[in-house]
């Protein structure tokens, strides 16, 4: 019998199944592909999460016709979550945008106008027209521009550059500041340099996992089947999961915590006291390797000077941190006993205990994970850097298995938001606006006249909002985001500055989102494979993919849209006479002409196609319109911040433009080909020297990683007689951040349509609620209508309520409070003060 | 509808033929026996409910249902989401009786219960008061082939749709050999705490459900009367059904051991640490964590 077994096992599953449904089985092979010829495939990277799963594009006819999971990536090893599933899908939803659409009445610009579509030379005329008096009234501080971590990196390099080295502002932030500007700001506080030391085999060589607010199960489908995987094959593998409600993660965990919303802050430090007392430290390490330092505390909660909170705070804002020796350290987590940390959090000892154990044992290798848990937290550096404090006290960390891992949410939080440099303090590759070296190297690389670059950081995300709403930030652009129902406190905060008579607000989005409703201008914008891209994962992988296919209408990249755009500007028109009289050469020149056709980004012709290995041949749209290779020329000036000989920063490099085309991304730092995988150790780090006994931190002059102590302090908003609920807001595993894309998969809106809100069972009896009731949930702030759901996925404690954020039909964000965290601006959008009433 | 000429003359050509069959079968069918006849053959047909078609909740068994139901239409008037439907002439249903289709409308799982409440002959129980112990059908992952769960993707969307949480589906772990690195995340459906609502089925992101709710009596296999689950009886009865074994003994070499009912041959740890640590794996003696890492030092 030529069956093979497996054939066997699988027809008779198939039988089975099919008797039981009283189906008749089809004599043809089941599996039977559908008719796949003519289909060109080529490697693409997932457009949804920070995992990075790499996939296959098959294209037909001008159309993605299918994906599948890359079977040759390291990642996913060709398995994709259910959003990754569904790719296929989300660039043809019914309405994509196809042309540039104006607020028009009488045939010109109004405010108040209905949208009438527009040609791109208009939309820009107008739109330049507005730039330009705003700066000629109110300066560089006038304009600003709203990015993103799911922009292509190049995207995020010529935004940067157009911003900072043309307009000379630095108001340019990207939606990252929401997702992980926290776990950025403890990097450069403990290590002086960005980006998580280990990388995802950690997954594998880890004998216990901590999850430290980190909803792994839903936000990292792919990451989370991996160390299921450990958990189950491994022996003695553990897993500890800590939040403020039950989550998907606690199905696996041995250790399910839930805690009081902040005491994360004193369970860290009680964490590091036990590790002291019990004198399990590591002592070598924290003597060869370690500073002690203390925060300054008391730092308010990011709000408007003005808010009470701020006013009350004795160091509101305050980032500076003071060296202070071990037994000060000691001395300082003392308070933070196993009995006050219980009371405090509501977590039972034992549970703190065995969790506390998991990190002292010298014996067990522990990898810590967090995304918004930790980062979208009013102490979110704080408690970000408390990991360190402890992953540093015993030495756990730059060697497989041990180490702090901060998850992004974002497909290129790390390679477009923090490497090219598109926060408003920041410029590529870990330099900042505040330095004058870093500022005179990018001006050097970018060859632009001395002083060019503005040393005042900019405005973040959240004080963009306010500023717009004061009427002190009047042009506004935001691609490859939806900030309108993104952004906490859209009420108060949000809509008012967008909708300000004074201000003009363009948006680039692919669909009509909450963001481009509210937008004066939209422009029609090309999407993940309708354009040439490249993204940074969390482990800094960088992924490159090659245009599949051609956007529809007049839809056009935020790169090609970025850079035409600086055409309608004369340098004249931006740069004060004494700038240019230091370069006449640009005098009567475009910031297209100095920033774009300089000599670098121009540099690469373009042959009118590009070939892959293969000899498959694929379109690309900016090269074809700009006359050379643009995401290479774009690439390689960005590579001189990385990779030069004389860079202020190491340990960024990164491999030539061509090698990432031929392969499945490669782990910064890359010299001479070699990619790194654990960083700040010997024969792991090609930047330290030694073998893997040696570790140096070398981020820091002193090559030694910062302990800082930081204290419990309460949240902004606490629950309270009236608004009687914490209100925690999230994500779910079907949906990506708004939907724009995922809303308009069929499949996935069917599965998952609305949110709800997820509540306790008793909180919803004492309402005299029932699963389905309709309910108003309201702060201070806003309410919305929804529906209660009590039987979930995510059973919160009573006393808390979860609500996701992805439905533009309930935006939740209209009753978030816009405190932030004082050192990182970024938001905390799991705690305020909210009611549920029957509606 | 239309004015186009052609288009007009044929659906005059068509009427014209539909009157002379209808004329023609009139004369034909000329006896009501026939049109009996007909009529009892198209009920006995409806007596067989399609598997697709699922009862309102607490539903008597399809006999008694048929018998009891009064084809009033109050459970349809009652149900706030308007998934109940009446079965029409011509449908499969027997005409006039409530039912629902799990991939269009399934049963939200209303806690009151509203359909119940008010049906006036007891052909839905209106004794059932939790509707978590309803049985509308049976959840059934029919095709492991296309759910993707079973290839390692990560949906899961029929467990996260479950209303009765973690108990009706559950997912197995399961370690994936394929790729080496990741685990499958399989949904199984447990018929104890499945209501058959129907929610996992209109969820599931396929083309074509690969999970599927289905009248009970076709979703269920039955075991052999002749054969019990060990390990369930033994559950049910809360202890052995008989005597365990008196300790066993091994022949073992120093640093391993034999757990009989646990892991098997157990590599242990190196010794244990001095005594009077407590509970925590650190010696009491400082200077064994303080020299840790050393040269020299053990």
């Amino acid at each position: 019998m030529s069956l093979s077994r497996r054939d066997f096992i699988k027809a008779n599953a198939v039988a089975a199944a099919a008797a039981t449904a009283g189906v008749a089985v089809p004599a043809a092979p089941v599996l039977a592909a559908e008719d796949d010829t003519g289909i060109r495939w080529d490697k693409t990277a997932c457009r949804f999460c920070g995992t990075g799963c790499s996939v296959l594009v098959g294209v037909k006819d001008g159309r993605v016709v299918a994906t599948q999971g890359d079977p040759d990536a390291p990642v996913n090893r060709g398995l994709n979550c259910i959003k990754g599933y569904f790719l296929t899908k989300i660039m043809y939803g019914q309405d994509r945008l196809t042309k540039p659409l104006l607020r028009k009445k009488n045939g010109a610009f109004a405010k108040d106008g209905d949208f009438e579509e527009v040609s791109w030379d208009e939309a820009f005329t107008v739109m330049a027209d507005k730039w330009k008096a705003a700066l000629k009234a109110k300066g560089p501080t006038s304009v600003g521009m709203f990015g993103s971590g799911q922009w292509t990196l190049w995207e995020g390099y010529a935004a940067s550059k157009l911003i900072k080295g043309g307009f000379r502002s630095n108001n340019l932030d990207p939606n990252a500041r929401h997702c992980m500007a926290s776990a950025v700001g403890a990097f450069m506080r403990a290590f002086g340099i960005d980006e998580p030391m280990g990388c995802y085999d950690d997954l594998e060589h880890a004998d216990a996992f901590v999850l430290w607010g980190a909803n792994m199960a839903e936000m990292h489908p792919i990451l989370w089947s991996r160390l299921t995987n450990t958990r189950l094959t491994k022996p003695g593998c553990e897993v500890h999961v800590l939040s403020t409600f039950e989550n998907r993660c606690f199905e696996l965990a041995d250790n399910g915590i839930v805690f009081v919303p902040q005491t994360d802050l004193a369970i860290t430090n009680y964490i590091a006291n036990y590790i002291i007392q019990n004198e399990a430290y590591n002592k070598d390490f924290v003597e060869n390797h370690v500073n002690f330092n203390k925060t300054a505390t008391d730092i308010g909660y990011g709000l408007r000077p003005e808010h009470p909170l701020e006013q009350k705070a004795a160091n509101p804002g305050k980032g500076k941190f003071e060296k202070v020796g071990f037994e000060e350290f000691a001395r300082l987590v003392e308070p933070y006993t196993l009995d006050y940390t219980a009371e405090l959090s509501g977590v039972p000892k034992d549970q703190l205990e065995k969790l506390a154990r998991a990190y002292a044992d010298p014996k067990k290798k522990v990898s810590s994970y967090w995304t918004m848990g930790f980062n979208q937290h009013s102490r979110g550096v704080w408690v970000n850097g408390n990991v360190y404090n402890i992953h540093l006290l015993m030495g756990k960390i730059s060697e497989p298995g041990n180490g702090p891992f901060s998850l992004t949410g974002q497909p290129s939080a790390c390679g477009t938001a923090r490497e090219v440099g598109t926060f408003a303090h920041r410029l590529p590759a870990d330099l900042v606006v505040g330095k004058d070296a870093h500022r005179a190297f990018a001006e050097k690389t970018w060859k632009l006249p001395e002083g060019t670059i503005n040393p005042e950081v900019g405005f973040h995300a959240v004080l963009m909002h306010r500023k717009m709403k004061d009427g002190e930030l009047n042009c506004y652009w935001q691609q490859c985001n939806n900030n309108m129902q993104a952004a906490a406190n859209m009420n108060d905060e949000s809509y008012p500055g967008w909708r300000n008579p004074d201000n003009f607000v363009t948006v680039s989005d692919p669909y009509p989102t909450v963001s481009a409703m509210a937008a004066d201008l939209i422009l029609p914008t090309a999407m993940w494979a309708e354009k040439e891209g490249a993204y940074g994962n969390a482990e800094r992988r960088t992924q490159f993919w090659r245009q599949q296919v051609k956007a529809p209408g007049e839809s056009r990249s935020d790169a090609w849209q970025t850079m035409e755009f600086a055409k309608y500007f004369t340098v004249e028109e931006v740069w004060p006479e004494e700038l240019i009289a230091k370069m006449p050469e640009y005098r009567g020149k475009t910031l297209y002409d100095v920033l774009f056709a300089n000599g670098q980004v121009d540099k690469f012709p373009y042959e009118g196609k590009i070939v892959d290995d293969r000899g498959n041949e694929y379109a690309n749209d900016e090269s074809e319109y700009f006359g050379y290779y643009v995401q290479k020329g774009l690439f390689e000036e960005y590579r001189l911040f990385n990779s030069a000989a004389d860079i202020p920063k190491k340990g960024h490099e990164m491999a030539e433009f061509d090698a990432y085309h031929k392969n499945r991304g490669l782990r910064w730092p890359v010299i001479n080909g070699k990619e790194t995988l654990w960083r700040f150790r010997g024969g792991y780090d090609p930047h330290v020297e030694g073998d893997e006994t040696v570790v140096r931190f070398y981020g820091n002059a002193d090559g030694r990683a910062n302990v800082i102590f930081a204290p419990y302090e309460p949240p902004a908003e606490s629950p309270d007689d009236e608004f009687d609920l914490w209100l925690c807001t999230g994500r779910v595993l079907e949906h990506w951040h708004s939907g724009s894309m995922t809303r308009r998969v069929p499949e996935l809106y069917r599965a998952v349509p609305d949110a709800v809100v997820y509540m306790n069972p008793k909180d919803a009896r004492k309402r005299r609620l029932r699963d389905g009731s309709k309910v108003t949930v309201s702060t201070r702030r806003g309410e919305l209508v929804t529906r209660v759901e009590t039987r979930g996925r995510n059973r919160p404690p009573e006393g808390l309520v979860f609500v996701p954020w992805f439905d533009a039909s309930r935006l939740v964000n209209k009753l978030t409070l816009d405190a932030t965290d004082p050192l990182s601006k970024e938001t905390d959008y799991k705690k305020c003060a909210c009611k549920v009433e029957k509606a | 509808m239309s004015t186009d000429k052609e288009t007009s003359g044929t659906s005059a050509n068509w009427l014209k033929s539909r009157r002379k069959f209808l004329a023609d079968m009139a004369r034909t069918a000329c006896g009501v026996g026939l049109f009996g006849l007909a009529v009892g053959l198209y009920a006995e047909k409806s007596r067989a409910l399609p598997p697709t078609a699922l009862r309102p909740p607490g539903a008597l068994p399809e006999n008694d249902f048929l018998a009891a139901c009064v084809r009033c239409g109050i459970c349809v008037r009652d149900c706030p989401y308007d998934i109940l439907k009446l079965a029409t002439l011509g449908e499969e249903v027997a005409t006039g009786t409530p039912y629902f289709t799990a991939r269009t409308g399934p049963c939200e799982m209303c806690e009151d219960i509203p359909c119940i409440v008010n049906c006036p002959t007891g052909a839905l129980d209106t004794g059932l008061k939790d509707i978590a112990k309803a049985r509308m059908g049976l959840a059934v992952v029919v095709d492991h082939e296309s759910c993707i769960a079973f290839q390692g993707l990560r949906c899961e969307i029929c467990f996260n749709t479950c209303p009765v949480r973690g108990k009706a589906i559950k997912l197995e772990y399961r370690a994936n050999k394929r790729s080496g690195k990741h685990a499958l995340f399989v949904p199984v459906v447990y018929s104890g705490d499945c209501t058959g609502c129907g929610l996992c089925e209109k969820a599931c992101i396929l083309e074509a459900a690969a999970i599927k709710v289905l009248p009970i009596a076709l979703a269920r296999g039955a075991l052999g009367h002749h054969y019990r689950l060990g390990w369930e009886q033994q559950g049910e009865a809360g202890r052995p059904l008989v005597t365990p074994d008196q300790e066993h003994r091994y022949n073992l070499p120093d640093g391993v051991h034999y757990e009989h009912s646990g892991r098997g041959l157990v590599v242990d740890e190196p010794a244990a640490p001095a005594p009077g640590a407590g509970d925590t794996p650190f010696s009491s003696n400082p200077l064994d964590t303080l020299n840790r890492g050393i040269g020299g030092a053990k």
